[in-house]
């Protein structure tokens, strides 16, 4: 298992077994109550991730050199 | 005529324009109309792709959800995450054996990689199957737009027909291109349209979000989250999972990742689309706007209510433009899934059981099988009643059985022979189709199992016969295929 499996992995664990965890109203965040703040941050989160995932990435380099 | 209608209209021809002008100087042979010669840089396929996941259903099913359902209807921005998670290692290998292969449908990939043009038939004939649901629901949604908009002026029934009209002849003429073409105009206003009225409608109304979403928990404690039993967190979890492992599995998102021009274009969209389908959070927002505005819209009436609500804030104009803007959510999605249905069909049904046909026949027989399916779908709209949500979500059942076929496939290691894989995704879309005809929930399966594990999503234990069938006919026709090698040596 690489760092980038393991980075890309992480949404996966936080959307499907943090959901029970994070099922409720209160604290809003952001004016969203907390399970959809709870959502929406882990959209944003796999964004950057897959953003470092990129960057790590040995096979995008590989193509720019070729 | 009001000041809507000339909006939609307007803006409906206007894409039909660029649609076929967009097809000017191409030769356009199979290649061309299909995969846009297969030179797509990231933004184009950043359209097209998302041109096809922000559909009819994500605009009026997406607020009707979050309208009628609330808390269970956040599922939408979860699965898109971790589908596009899994595309930036799914779609470049791919991508890199569909072009080495010159492959252009779903069903080539299966019948290369299996060598069996059979399994494409088959391929072929559950994606037919899955995608006619979701064009009926492209139509129903361009009905219900253009008639709501027009104050009742125009008929659903005459809105279908024109909206049919329309994509069927900028499909028959320009191929892909032109769905590349409307995408970028779709996008555009579907973004400014939407994001506009997911922050202007709960500030108007309730003066701000969290003002909003306090004055719907009073109303109905319990609404913005997840329930205990039925659409609850193992519900919410299971459904997240098989719908982003069905993402790319539908015929026209997969041949659509065949016209990029490098591998690199998925994996950068893998960074930019779970921000870019944030979008569908300000949809959300406009269907909890609409609860205390808007209510009493019972069942399939609960899609109306982002059209319902604006139809009684804004004045026609305003009303025109999100009526256009969501005429190109099912125009685009449309024409992709009728291009892909009649290239399927044409390609990987027909030419298998005729098989001198040459190559020029069957881009014609594609072509003309357009109006075809056109046609179908409208009789089906017509005719299909309220099961609409019901049929979409058995289309994504079927397609979802796909996926283990093809990532099997994509191991170095072949473990799953053609007969194991062919046994599968008979055996994961019979199961779909007794799931769905008989209303087959796991509790009714096994009634002695805790709640959790009852709420667990059916399309689960489709997928699991699948794999287990898949696996256990490749090991007994594995087996028979090397001891036969063994006799004949």
């Amino acid at each position: 298992m690489k760092l980038i499996h393991i980075l890309a992995a992480l949404p996966f664990i936080g959307l499907l077994l943090g959901i029970p965890f994070a099922n409720k109203v209160t604290p809003y965040l952001f004016g969203m109550p907390f399970i959809l703040a709870y959502v929406v941050m882990w959209a944003l989160l796999t964004s950057v991730l897959m953003a470092i995932v990129y960057v790590l990435d040995k096979e995008n380099k590989r193509e720019e050199a070729e | 005529m009001n000041a809507a209608l000339i909006i939609i209209f307007g803006v409906l021809l206007f894409s039909m324009f660029l649609g076929v002008r967009a097809q000017k100087g191409k030769d356009m042979d199979l290649e061309q109309w299909t995969v846009g010669g297969r030179g797509f840089g990231t933004v184009f396929v950043f359209l097209l792709m998302a041109g096809e996941i922000y559909t009819t259903f994500t605009f009026l099913g997406g607020s009707g959800w979050a309208y009628g359902k609330g808390g269970p209807a956040f599922y939408i921005i979860a699965y898109g995450c971790l589908a596009y998670i899994l595309s930036y290692w799914l779609l470049p290998a791919v991508w890199s054996y569909a072009k080495q292969h010159k492959l252009m449908s779903q069903s080539d990939f299966f019948i290369k990689k299996y060598n069996s043009p059979l399994l494409g038939v088959l391929v072929s004939l559950v994606g037919i199957a899955a995608l006619i649901p979701y064009l009926v629901l492209q139509l129903k949604g361009l009905g219900l737009i253009v008639s709501e908009t027009s104050y009742g002026k125009i008929s659903p029934t005459a809105a279908i027909w024109i909206g049919v009209i329309s994509i069927t002849v900028y499909v028959m003429v320009s191929g892909i291109h032109g769905s590349a073409w409307i995408s970028v105009v779709k996008d555009i206003m579907i973004l400014a349209v939407v994001l506009f009225l997911g922050i202007y409608l709960p500030i108007h109304y309730y003066g701000g979000f969290q003002d909003m979403f306090q004055q719907i928990e009073n109303a109905n404690p319990g609404f913005i989250t997840l329930p205990e039993t039925g659409q609850s967190a193992a519900w919410f979890s299971s459904t997240v999972l098989l719908t982003a492992l069905g993402f790319y599995m539908w015929p026209h998102t997969f041949s659509a990742s065949y016209s990029a021009e490098n591998p690199k274009v998925f994996r950068k969209n893998a960074i930019i689309m779970p921000l870019y389908q944030l979008v569908l959070l300000f949809v959300l927002f406009v269907g909890f706007a609409a609860i205390l505005q808007v209510p009493g819209l019972k069942g399939a009436d609960a899609d109306l209510s982002l059209l319902r609500l604006s139809l009684q804030t804004f004045d026609p104009w305003f009303v025109g433009i999100i009526g256009a803007a969501g005429l190109l959510t099912a125009l685009v999605p449309g024409s992709m899934i009728l291009m892909s249905a009649s290239t399927l069909f044409a390609k990987n049904v027909y030419q298998v059981f005729a098989p001198r046909t040459t190559e020029q026949q069957v881009s014609l027989l594609a072509k003309c099988l357009v109006p075809v399916i056109a046609l179908i779908a409208v009789y089906f709209t017509f005719k299909g009643g309220n099961t609409i949500v019901t049929l979409l979500l058995m289309g994504y059942s079927l397609v979802t059985q796909l996926f283990p076929a093809l990532l099997f496939s994509l191991f170095k290691h072949k473990i799953v022979t053609k007969q194991g894989a062919f046994a599968g995704i008979i055996t994961g879309v019979g199961a779909v189709s007794y799931i769905t005809v008989t209303e087959t929930t796991i509790g009714t399966l096994f009634p002695a199992l805790p709640q959790a594990a009852k709420d667990l999503n059916v399309g689960i234990v489709a997928l699991l016969l699948n794999v287990t069938v898949m696996i256990a006919v490749s090991l007994v026709t594995r087996k028979t295929k090397s001891t036969a090698a063994d006799q004949a040596a």
